[in-house]
């Protein structure tokens, strides 16, 4: 049988979530899918400067955060001998994490409440109240 | 040809302020004027040439130029105008990106940014100049050429993606001057396409310098004369070298500072204010709603009879294809270079969407521009005749103030909306500053596909000294170096075009058939 998929959101801030979600995944034998996202709208406005070097500025931004990001929470899995993979998307946080939700067939979804501040989150709504309605699969909101 | 003598003056709210300003002799030696007689000098043979007309006719040739490479690109691609609209919504809207390349620019962003390079001045101010000069008939032309312009906008986008010099840091350069020295060379003219390439980047950089920089900057000195007080009252009239320094300032933090945050309030504005500009038009359409069709058929009587214009049927003729050139910039190349920044595996598909960009930026925004000025009745008619009552000593129709430019427009808007000349000047300034922003872009491209990549900086200061330059000049000459050399673009890139086109069709075609057969399909279903 194969291993139950736990999916993590994580922000690059708040290790946390990942933490607790090491957890809980090393007491069943779960392995995890870190999911990091640069926030991204093919909507939003670019000078044709920033046109021109989108790509190579994609690519820098996707290369930190595989390094930055990622890497030392994959490292953290390991160390607690917790099998572990990555992803690194651009877009809009709540529906990626549904679609990998979704696609990898995921047992369970972790995601922080922290992130945005307290009046952006009013305003517009935190990641963690967005999954709450959205997500496909149960979710484990970590303070 | 000169387009709009003394639109500087018109910035007169009343007869008297007008008379005032005539009578003050400190205007006869401003620093304005003296400039400006420099420029004028060195720009007028440049000037007449381009605008000759054609040979036994009236027509200026290089109007011609355009209307025909237009027409045979509509015809050689089967109208692709039609039959591709609906596909091109589709592209824009993101139905067939690839989710895997999400952080890559869209073809919204695309499209967003080389509208934001024509959607300005030329929608506001252009069609009243149009109007004024050439009646309401000029309407007509000018929709019938944005219409087959999209034909055009779409070879020259394709070509332009197609062609590109892509780097090893992963910048892209691209444009006419691209695929005129490498597509021409593929068939076998390489000497030619380079001779083409250089022509194209001169005109190019003169094109920027004109028309996306002292028109806008000389524009936005005009409208602020006029919200501060008017000719002869306003502090600033007279001192455009300061509207000038002050923009020039902003320009240069921007494109040489690169401080983004300026670029970026104005890009969250722009989008806004010309979202304003549509809705207060539509409002006013709406009010009028009665008068729409007495409206079309003052467009399309003044389209085949000219309705008193001296011009004539050839005058709204020439006045609303120049215009729509003008302000759409099918076939001018400018597009080709901003759309060639995009990543894509299919340069066909920057061709869809670029068709668009003439309709958003003509056929919508001009048109409306179009009816709210007919129907608020802002050009004087003989009430006897129905005939618009030509102002001779202008060389326009009359109107309360003989206004032209910005300020009909502003007035004709203000009818309705007694607080909208104060949103339009905000309009102005903003919408200026932007299609700056990305003239700037077009005319380092052209310069450094002459000179170099490394000497990018050089253009950019010359740049920003010829922000000074154009909101010190007065507005006949600025405008007509403008459009001569935005016209004379057009000469290099439409010669390639036609020589290219096949490599289009090919592109097309097999475009087509993979989308037929199912192998490009939508991603977001």
């Amino acid at each position: 049988m194969t291993k139950e998929i736990f999916v993590v959101g994580y922000d690059g801030i708040d290790t946390a979530v990942v933490d607790y979600a090491i957890k809980c995944a090393g007491k069943i034998d779960a392995s995890l899918l870190i999911v990091h996202v640069l926030e991204w709208s093919p909507f939003a406005f670019l000078t044709p400067e920033e046109i021109e070097s989108r790509h190579a500025k994609r690519s820098e931004e996707l290369a930190r955060a595989e390094k930055a990001v990622m890497r030392p929470m994959l490292d953290r899995a390991v160390a607690a001998g917790v099998e572990a993979s990555g992803a690194v998307r651009f877009g809009a946080a709540v529906s990626i994490l549904c679609d990998i939700a979704k696609e990898k067939n995921a047992e369970q979804m972790f995601v922080g409440r922290t992130g945005e501040t307290p009046l952006k989150a009013r305003v517009f709504g935190s990641v963690a109240v967005g999954l709450a309605q959205a997500s496909p699969v149960p979710i484990v909101i970590v303070p | 040809m000169a387009i709009q003598p003394g639109l500087r003056r018109s910035g007169a709210v009343t007869l008297a302020a007008l008379a005032a300003f005539m009578a003050t002799p400190a205007h006869a030696g401003s620093i304005d004027e003296t400039i400006n007689s420099y420029i004028s000098a060195i720009t007028g043979p440049f000037v007449s040439f381009i605008f000759s007309p054609f040979p036994g006719t009236t027509f200026p040739w290089i109007v011609l130029w355009l209307i025909l490479a237009a027409t045979v690109f509509t015809l050689y691609f089967g109208f692709i105008q039609v039959r591709a609209f609906r596909h091109s919504l589709s592209l824009v809207r993101g139905d067939y990106d690839n989710p895997n390349d999400a952080g890559e620019v869209s073809h919204f962003q695309a499209l967003a940014t080389a509208l934001s390079g024509t959607v300005g001045l030329g929608n506001i101010a252009g069609v009243a100049v149009a109007i004024s000069i050439g009646g309401p008939g000029a309407t007509f032309w000018m929709i019938l050429a944005g219409l087959s312009g999209m034909a055009t906008k779409f070879t020259e986008c394709t070509l332009g993606v197609k062609y590109r010099n892509e780097y090893a840091d992963g910048t892209v350069s691209g444009g006419p001057m691209y695929y005129l020295s490498k597509g021409l060379a593929e068939r076998g003219l390489g000497g030619l396409g380079r001779f083409l390439a250089v022509i194209f980047a001169v005109f190019c950089m003169m094109g920027a310098l004109g028309a996306g920089n002292m028109f806008q900057a000389n524009q936005v000195h005009a409208q602020l004369v006029n919200v501060t007080g008017g000719v002869g009252t306003s502090f600033l009239d007279g001192k455009g070298w300061l509207t000038g320094l002050v923009m020039a300032a902003l320009v240069f933090a921007v494109i040489i500072g690169g401080i983004k945050s300026i670029a970026r309030v104005t890009e969250k504005i722009v989008p806004l204010m010309a979202l304003i500009y549509l809705a207060a038009g539509l409002v006013i359409l709406i009010m009028h709603a009665d008068m729409i069709p007495w409206a079309f058929g003052r467009i399309i009587d003044g389209a085949f009879t000219g309705l008193g214009v001296a011009g004539g049927v050839v005058g709204a003729l020439i006045q609303g294809f120049k215009r729509a050139a003008f302000s759409n910039e099918a076939g001018l190349g400018s597009a080709a270079i901003a759309h060639a920044a995009v990543r894509t595996n299919e340069p066909i598909t920057e061709g869809f969407v670029s068709l668009l960009e003439p309709f958003i930026d003509t056929v919508v925004i001009c048109t409306m521009t179009a009816l709210v000025i007919i129907i608020t009745g802002v050009l004087q008619t003989d009430p006897a005749t129905g005939l618009y009552v030509w102002n001779a000593d202008a060389g326009r129709i009359a109107t309360e103030g003989n206004l032209t430019g910005v300020e009909l427009t502003s007035a004709a808007f203000g009818s309705v909306f007694s607080w909208f000349p104060y949103v339009l000047a905000l309009s102005v300034v903003l919408f200026a500053f932007s299609t700056m922003i990305s003239w700037s872009y077009y005319g380092v491209k052209a310069w450094t596909y002459l000179f170099g990549e490394e000497t990018a900086g050089a253009f950019r200061i010359i740049f920003c000294i010829f922000v000074i330059i154009g909101a010190a000049m007065n507005l006949s000459a600025v405008i007509d170096f403008a459009d001569a050399s935005v016209f004379a673009m057009a000469l290099a890139n439409v010669i390639g075009l036609y020589l290219l086109m096949p490599v289009v069709k090919r592109e097309l075609n097999s475009y087509l058939a993979r989308l037929k057969s199912g192998e490009i399909k939508k991603h977001n279903v």
